[in-house]
């Protein structure tokens, strides 16, 4: 239990110092933009109660946001992600296979599991973060388009992250 | 209650996600400048468009009174317009030099009557006798000489333009001096004829014709163009037939010459009449 908290703690302040510090920087233009911060979000235990979920979403949003300078932008679009995982999971997980599954990983839930569960999860994060940047439905198309590439870029980083990570564990 | 409560609790992610989504809500439009803005906004269009509309409608109704009121306003504002009052300033430049003494002085005036289509023209000045304006001064535009001063009132004066039948100014072409006249045979505003210039002598099409400086006006006045010499054959004299360079038509402001010395030129050219 304290390591999971612990490892919690390490992967929160090693994303979000990658997210503020380098990949605030990095981006095609305004069209793709990485938020790989979310992945943290997404690494949280199995058994976690949906209120500190919640909190713990608002918060990581929250402190990318004092970087950004977009208060509460952030912070909504994570407390959403954290409604769709929790939705995700009720659907695709069974609730006895918790104790065995500690953590929704790459190298536990397998590939196939992952790669729909991040492109869903970054989906819907994007789409409210840049709909809630752009704050108007004109030129929806551009906004999408945004999403879109972003999500890609952003989904690109998170399988770079979980296949180092995933070795290591391994051994 | 203990139903409700059984619902909130079963239901407790959403609740969650829109006490969260709330809060971060708030803090996204109290803290960021262009949220706020567009949020005010899209709330106030509604609200925007409905005062719109029965404004648009009861502005109908008002009409008459509007119109009534912004000619009330238009009459207003049009006493307090320039051209209501007549201006009584007059700009005459002169250079006192020491070496050279000042001949001509000139008035400057505004056309305020004109006309080119008849026989005979004149041009009407706001300047008159107040002003220092005097009968036969000559009369010159911007771009060459427009006539001579015929009748003078108190804040008037009247020109006997160049296009009219009885004007006659000496004008010169490569030296040779002549006479200009108009309405000799055609009444065209833009052309006018030299006459007394001597067959030898080559004129071509383009030359410049300058005042002589004999008559009212300085020498080296433009006056025009040559556009035909030779209108009339077998004359001993070139009909030379020429482009006016003032465009009377739209003549705005002219000035008038003053001559300081012609009183004492008069003076002496009358002593040899009366010997």
């Amino acid at each position: 239990m304290g390591r999971v908290i612990l490892n919690n703690i390490i992967r929160f302040f090693l994303l979000l110092g990658l997210q503020v510090f380098f990949l605030k920087h990095i981006g095609y233009y305004n069209l793709a933009t990485p938020f790989l911060y979310i992945l943290f979000i997404l690494l949280l235990p199995f058994k976690i109660p949906n209120l500190l979920l919640f909190l713990l979403a608002f918060l990581t949003g929250l402190t990318v946001d004092v970087f950004y300078d977009t208060l509460g932008l952030n912070a909504a679009a994570c407390t959403v992600l954290a409604y769709v995982r929790i939705i995700f999971i009720s659907v695709t997980v069974q609730r006895e296979g918790f104790d065995n599954e500690p953590d929704p990983s790459l190298g536990i839930m397998g590939f196939r599991w992952f790669i729909l569960y991040a492109t869903l999860l970054t989906f819907f994060h994007h789409l409210v973060l840049f709909t809630f940047e752009t704050f108007r439905f004109s030129q929806f198309g551009y906004t999408l388009l945004r999403v879109i590439l972003s999500s890609i870029f952003t989904i690109l980083l998170i399988l770079l992250a979980e296949f180092t990570f995933f070795r290591k564990k391994m051994r | 209650m203990r139903n409700l409560w059984m619902f909130i609790s079963k239901y407790n992610a959403f609740f969650l996600l829109i006490i969260f989504l709330i809060f971060s809500f708030v803090l996204l439009i109290n803290n960021n400048s262009y949220q706020r803005a567009s949020a005010w906004n899209s709330s106030n269009l509604i609200v925007g468009r409905a005062y719109e509309r029965v404004n648009s409608t009861a502005s109908y109704l008002n009409l008459g009174q509007t119109n009534d009121s912004l000619a009330a306003e238009n009459g207003r504002l049009k006493n307090q317009l320039k051209t209501s009052f007549f201006d009584d300033s007059v700009a005459s430049e002169s250079v006192n030099d020491t070496i050279n003494q000042q001949q001509y002085t000139y008035i400057v005036s505004k056309v305020i009557n004109n006309s080119v289509n008849q026989k005979n023209n004149y041009l009407t000045i706001n300047r008159g006798a107040k002003h220092g304006i005097k009968k036969g001064m000559g009369v010159i535009g911007a771009k060459g000489i427009a006539g001579i001063v015929l009748n003078v009132s108190e804040h008037f004066a009247t020109v006997q333009s160049v296009l009219h039948q009885d004007t006659r100014i000496s004008a010169t072409v490569n030296g040779n001096i002549g006479s200009l006249v108009w309405g000799a045979d055609s009444y065209d505003p833009r052309l006018a004829i030299l006459k007394d210039i001597p067959n030898h002598v080559s004129v071509k099409k383009g030359d410049r014709i300058v005042t002589s400086g004999y008559s009212l006006f300085p020498s080296g006045v433009e006056i025009g163009r040559v556009t035909r010499t030779g209108i009339k054959g077998g004359d001993s004299f070139l009909d030379i037939e020429l482009w006016l360079s003032t465009d009377f038509s739209k003549l705005q402001y002219v000035y008038v010459v003053n001559n300081l010395l012609s009183a004492e030129q008069q003076n002496l050219e009358q002593a040899n009449k009366v010997q």
